[in-house]
């Protein structure tokens, strides 16, 4: 395993200061919350911008010609421009489509740019680590269309095996890779992935729901095409997520869903479409939401991404170490080994516990983690395990959480023994 | 709060870690089914075999937690043997013991119903006698798809091959 860095920048004593439910106990036990990548907490400001804006401004978007319907419109775009900055889109105010969450977005993507583009026996390439988001999209639309479906294998390091990638996107249309695990943690090659993709002149499509909220993003960087993501796993309230699309793709798609805001025109005999983002933007869009999902890119900001990561990494690595110390052949640990190869996630099964009897346990001391098969069961059936035990990490976790979890883990051996 | 020995009674933790019954029977003749449970990816397989109106053997294949495993094997040895009329009545009877709780809780993902008329039927628990160990169960609402998984399985499986 290679060293982490020897410190981080990031204050986690003041951060978790912001997490209300992380500075109280349940039944006498700090709550210790190791779900972010389900979903994470919200800091107060988070919380606090919600609530001013419902107070002091909200009305309808794009509709009133009255003071405060302007500068709801002026704060809900202002907060689709900082999304945008948030992964380094070239254009924010274009290529950000506000949706419900990362899968809706992958889901625009599959409905628009998919019926457009693909129809018999044209090729989609998938992983085998996608979540489902990402790949019962593209099963739909195969089964609609007949598509061909191929996929990038895993190794048993939970890396992707991209020896044979040239091969397997020759033809293909499509590319749909995640640019993190939420099972593995593991971080793929996004640039080397999409270079190859386009070189097969096949578009990519990424799923940032897990990358997002934890490494500094830059879309150009990445070279996708697509790049979907959710407030939620962020700091950002549910409701809503972003697709981010090259503006050059997203002019020449037809609408998502149809209605009020995506339509310049419409007559008994047809309509005339919006301009982008809103043609993907049908009806009342999640306004508070969106005021939210700002308030949490700025707060993720004001901590720096570079380290947000460098925090996940130092503690990626202390907790592998402790699990693996501690515990030794009686827990199988998935995925890379190095802890600068993966984000702060870590799956992992006990020889004679079953991860939900694990987390049953764990939920006594007040240890919150996931246990199932975290809508990945291409993956779980690589690996050959129906379920798994998954702990993660937000930028309020500490190693005093670690330890809890280890102390915990410790007392459900004892228990089921 | 409820407590772990609510919910991890000895007679549970005896029948995960001594599972009865297991394996699978050789089919055709015997009739296999598979559950799942959509939350955690757990599957469990039952073979029965009915022989006029008596289940005369049953199996239990696949993984699960101790939940889901110790309820099925508690089952088997519950229903080996038994005719096909009684055992359908013990699966209503052990349904309604998780259902009065499940009742009050959101539907599942897989859509279940839940007749509200169980409500009002109070459960013999005294009938289920070792079953009864699964009670504390329903203190712990999301692992009651764990309990139900291998009765609903078995149900399933009675219907498929018009046995009752």
């Amino acid at each position: 395993m290679s060293s982490p860095p020897a410190a981080t920048t990031l204050d986690v004593a003041t951060v978790r200061k912001e997490f209300a439910l992380l500075t109280g106990e349940r039944d006498g036990h700090p709550v210790t919350y190791l779900d972010s990548a389900a979903s994470s907490q919200r800091p107060a400001r988070v919380l606090d911008a919600m609530r001013s804006y419902e107070e002091t401004t909200h009305a309808n978007v794009h509709r009133g010609v009255y003071r405060v319907a302007e500068e709801a419109t002026r704060r809900f775009e202002a907060a689709r421009v900082a999304a945008g900055r948030f992964v380094g889109a070239p254009v924010p105010d274009r290529e950000v489509v506000f949706t419900k969450n990362a899968t809706e977005g992958i889901n625009l993507v599959a409905h628009t740019w998919g019926k457009r583009n693909l129809g018999r026996g044209d090729a989609v390439v998938l992983t085998e680590m996608e979540h489902h988001a990402n790949v019962v999209p593209w099963l739909m639309l195969a089964e609609e269309r007949g598509l061909e479906l191929r996929w990038i294998p895993v190794d048993d390091d939970g890396l992707l095996v991209l020896d044979d990638l040239d091969r397997l996107v020759d033809g293909a249309k499509l590319v749909g890779v995640t640019a993190m695990s939420n099972v593995l943690g593991t971080l793929n090659p996004l640039a080397e992935i999409s270079a190859v993709a386009h070189a097969a002149g096949a578009v990519v499509v990424a799923d940032g729901a897990q990358s997002v909220p934890h490494v500094p993003t830059d879309v150009t960087a990445l070279g996708c095409d697509f790049l979907a993501f959710s407030a939620h796993k962020m700091l950002g309230p549910t409701g809503i997520g972003v697709l981010w699309g090259r503006e050059e793709l997203l002019a020449d798609l037809p609408p998502f869903l149809g209605g009020g805001e995506m339509i310049l025109d419409v007559r008994k005999d047809g309509f005339t479409p919006n301009d982008i983002p809103w043609r993907f933007e049908a009806g009342t869009p999640p306004i508070v939401e969106a005021i939210g999902l700002h308030a949490a890119v700025d707060y993720l900001d004001e901590l720096g991404m570079a380290a947000v990561r460098a925090h996940e990494i130092d503690l990626t690595a202390y907790a592998l170490g402790v699990l693996s110390d501690r515990f030794g052949d009686e827990l199988t640990i998935h995925g890379p080994a190095d802890a600068v190869r993966r984000g702060g996630v870590i799956s992992f099964t006990h020889r004679d516990i079953h991860p939900h009897d694990l987390s049953q346990v764990l939920d006594q001391y007040g240890v919150c983690i996931r246990a199932g098969h975290h809508c990945a069961k291409p993956l779980m059936r690589r690996l050959g395990v129906t379920a798994t035990a998954r702990a993660s990490f937000g930028p309020y976790n500490d190693h005093a959480d670690v330890d809890r979890l280890a102390d915990a883990l410790a007392e459900a051996a004892r228990f089921f023994a | 709060m409820a407590g772990l020995e609510d919910l991890y009674r000895e007679i549970i933790l005896d029948h995960y870690r001594s599972p009865r019954n297991r394996g699978e029977l050789p089919s055709p003749p015997a009739h296999r089914v598979e559950g799942f449970n959509p939350l955690c990816g757990d599957e469990i397989v039952v073979s029965l075999q009915v022989e006029g109106d008596v289940l005369t053997d049953i199996k239990i294949g696949g993984s699960g937690c101790s939940i889901s495993q110790s309820s099925a094997s508690l089952m088997s040895a519950a229903v080996k043997g038994k005719p096909v009329e009684e055992v359908r009545e013990l699966i209503g009877t052990f349904k309604a013991m998780m259902s009065i709780h499940e009742a009050t809780l959101p539907r599942d993902s897989d859509g279940d119903e839940v007749d509200p008329s169980l409500d009002a039927t109070p459960v013999d628990v005294d009938a289920l006698g070792e079953l009864a160990a699964l009670q504390g169960v329903v203190k712990f609402p999301v692992r009651i798809k764990c309990a139900t998984l291998s009765w609903n399985t078995l149900a399933q499986g009675l219907d498929e091959v018009g046995a009752g």
